[in-house]
């Protein structure tokens, strides 16, 4: 593991070294939280307990997409961005296995990125304390399905996040692709708010638990084909050296 | 008889109630399950000399990578297994399972080579220098007593190599051997095939065809991190973490070398550049030649078998270059092999025991001088204050020279079989025809000219 730890404290170095990272996790996160805010403060209160539900469902839902988000500008950096500055080749003749590279690679990614959403939770429950109507509040606070699906799922879309970008950026032949398609990192985490809105999930405690193991194993299954994918050869002799052979 | 040899294999790890760790351990040996191992158990395993490999594994899930090792009559080697230290987070037993399914098995014990189970009496003692600069002793007693192979053995086999990227040959059928403390020239034009040898070599890149094998292990994939553990390799462009002091640069590298005490091994690696005093400065403040030195020293820090240096004087003033120079010598004298890229002729003609000149094949291998006798047939070059007033009669009738050439007036170099025996015959009969003789000396083609005269052959082969 010490080469993993190695790895995780040199990205949160340099995260925290380039201003633009450190300005892009915490501002999408703040413009991300200011329209469940604002849902809260104008939900209508007419209509029965379960309407009520719904609708502070929904925003709070939304906030996971914080955790998708933040950590996708950098994964899909992660690994096309070492090797057009240079570093890639040097990292790869060191032992460092490529399971441990992706590991402390996504492992770096995911700690600031999970940080700051659950920052973001806790101020948004903050607000919805504070300053919310109460049936608001109570509804929000009462709904423990949602709340423990938000707290269970943030983790492990932030590892699908990564993992989907690092896929990405393994494969790209330049940053600006990587990140364009990295977007697609979002899509799944989407579609999974979308079922949950749509009615087709219906947010228990049993469906939050029995989805976040389905997503933890998919993460797994994610993780070692980001693995696999991560050919030494082709990232240091160039993708068409690579498809020839 | 052969004296039998031993493999000495100490099991690392306190007696846990968790059954995984308390239950014996196989000891596989050469793909045999050969003994059991218990924790804190040293077991003595006798041995033919020559190549084993070993692994340990508890079940199918917990297994070590499996190490190659060569043995000589009577020596004893030493390893420790141990198993990896549980991430915190691994709460309990069956999600441990699940990610140790996920990931590399290997990654659950570990297998070292460790000295201190040797009697110290096997231990081979490293080569000093008394001659060597103070930053490269620095360098070299800061580095580990790790026993090296004696001077002479092969540090790198190389047989019939290959790699073709589709219909493209970066290079083929190479074949040369490299001691150990031998400096290796490795000469070529641009795209000869060089930096991809290294980087096959280096296990970055996967062989066509050929085999090869690298500090004594097998080049293949597998082996790839127990290789990487063994070499280092600057490649020409330095590569650092712009954003990163020139320290913290290091450190991180030496994380990924499990280098303990890395704190020293730094301040070594800095002092051997002459860096120490920019150690905190970011390496995007520092200048191309500054970082060179700083890759220079990242290649220092795990005090590797074999150093991989791709261009090492690259963008260096003379001063810095002479520095590298001299650690350059200093780790040879220690038993490092240097595999030396360059393009600089000088430099490979003071530092390399051998060279080799690539143009996708192999084209020679040898001493210099070896090659130079190979290529060019030995010369005299004479200086004479005026020229000859008939140079063919008085040069034709020395049985000694074979052909003689004159590039401008009073200027002529002689074909001779052997220079001690020409010059002499020469000398008397430019004194008896009554020339002045400004000097009269063997004509050594450098180098340079051995590379051109190659490269040449190859021009004149493709046109």
């Amino acid at each position: 593991m010490g080469r993993v730890r190695a790895v995780v404290r040199k990205e949160l170095m340099e995260y925290r070294r380039k201003r633009s990272i450190v300005v892009t996790m915490l501002v999408v996160p703040v413009i991300f939280l200011i329209e469940p805010v604002v849902i809260i403060f104008v939900a209508p209160l007419t209509g029965s307990s379960a309407t009520l539900e719904k609708s502070v469902m929904v925003p709070i839902l939304y906030l996971l997409l914080i955790a998708v988000i933040a950590p996708s500008t950098l994964a899909a950096y992660s690994v096309v961005g070492e090797r057009e500055q240079g570093t890639l080749e040097p990292l790869l003749t060191t032992p460092l296995r490529q399971q441990e590279f992706v590991l402390g690679k996504a492992a770096a990614m995911m700690i600031p990125s999970v940080a700051i959403a659950y920052a973001v939770y806790a101020v948004f429950l903050s607000c919805a304390a504070l300053f919310a109507h109460r049936d608001i509040a109570d509804a929000i606070f009462h709904d423990g399905p949602t709340l423990l699906t938000l707290f269970l799922f943030t983790p492990l879309v932030a590892g699908l996040a990564v993992v989907v970008g690092m896929a990405v950026s393994v494969r790209a032949s330049e940053v600006r692709v990587a990140q364009q398609l990295g977007t697609l990192a979002t899509f799944p985490v989407i579609g999974v708010i979308i079922l949950f809105i749509g009615g087709v999930i219906h947010p228990t405690f049993a469906a939050a638990i029995e989805f976040a193991l389905g997503l933890l194993v998919i993460d797994a299954l994610a993780l070692r084909l980001v693995s696999r994918l991560f050919n030494r050869e082709r990232l240091v002799a160039g993708a068409k050296a690579s498809r020839q052979d | 008889m052969h004296a039998p040899a031993t493999l000495r294999l100490l099991r690392k790890g306190r007696k846990s109630t968790d059954s995984s760790q308390s239950r014996t351990w196989n000891v596989v040996l050469d793909g045999e399950v050969t003994a059991t191992i218990a924790p804190e158990q040293t077991l003595d395993l006798t041995l033919d000399p020559g190549r084993h490999t070993l692994r340990v594994h508890s079940t199918a899930l917990l297994v070590s990578p499996e190490v190659a090792f060569d043995v000589l009559e009577g020596e004893t080697v030493g390893y420790t297994c141990r198993p990896r230290s549980p991430s915190p987070v691994i709460a309990n037993r069956w999600l441990f399972w699940l990610i140790a399914s996920l990931l590399r098995r290997g990654l659950w014990i570990g297998l070292e080579v460790d000295d201190t189970l040797v009697p110290t009496d096997q231990l081979r003692p490293a080569v000093a220098s008394a001659t060597l600069s103070a930053p490269v002793r620095a360098v070299l007693a800061a580095s580990s007593a790790t026993p090296r192979p004696s001077k002479g053995d092969a540090a790198l086999v190389v047989e019939h190599l290959t790699k073709q990227f589709g219909a493209r040959t970066a290079f083929s059928d190479v074949s040369f051997d490299v001691g150990y403390g031998e400096v290796f020239g490795f000469l070529g034009p641009n795209g000869a095939g060089k930096t991809t040898t290294v980087r096959t070599l280096g296990t970055l890149i996967n062989p066509t065809s050929g085999s090869a094998t690298v500090a004594g292990i097998t080049l293949s994939p597998e082996n790839g991190v127990a290789i990487r553990e063994k070499i280092a390799i600057m490649p020409e462009a330095p590569g650092l973490y712009l954003r990163l002091s020139v320290k913290e640069n290091l450190a991180f590298f030496a994380g990924l070398y499990g280098i303990r005490h890395a704190d020293q091994r730094i301040d070594a690696a800095l002092d051997a550049v002459n860096l120490r005093d920019r150690a905190n400065d970011l390496c995007g403040g520092l200048s191309k030649g500054l970082r060179q030195r700083v890759g220079l020293a990242r290649t220092l820090l795990s005090d590797p078998a074999i150093m991989f240096l791709d261009e090492p004087t690259s963008g260096l003033d003379p001063v810095a270059s002479v520095e590298v120079h001299n650690l350059i010598i200093g780790l040879r004298a220690k038993g490092v092999t240097i595999f030396l890229t360059t393009h600089r002729l000088d430099e490979a003609e003071k530092l390399c025991d051998r060279v080799a000149i690539m143009n996708t094949k192999l084209r020679t291998v040898g001493t210099i001088d070896a090659l130079r006798e190979q290529l060019f047939k030995r010369s005299i070059a004479i200086k004479t204050v005026a020229p000859l007033a008939d140079a063919q009669r008085l040069f034709s009738g020395i049985a000694s020279v074979e052909s003689w050439t004159s590039e401008e007036p009073g200027s002529y170099l002689l074909t001779v079989e052997d220079p001690a025996v020409a010059a002499p015959e020469v000398t008397r009969a430019l004194v008896g025809a009554g020339a002045d003789v400004l000097s009269v000396g063997e004509s050594l083609h450098s180098l340079e000219d051995v590379y051109l005269e190659l490269i040449a052959e190859d021009s004149g082969d493709a046109a």
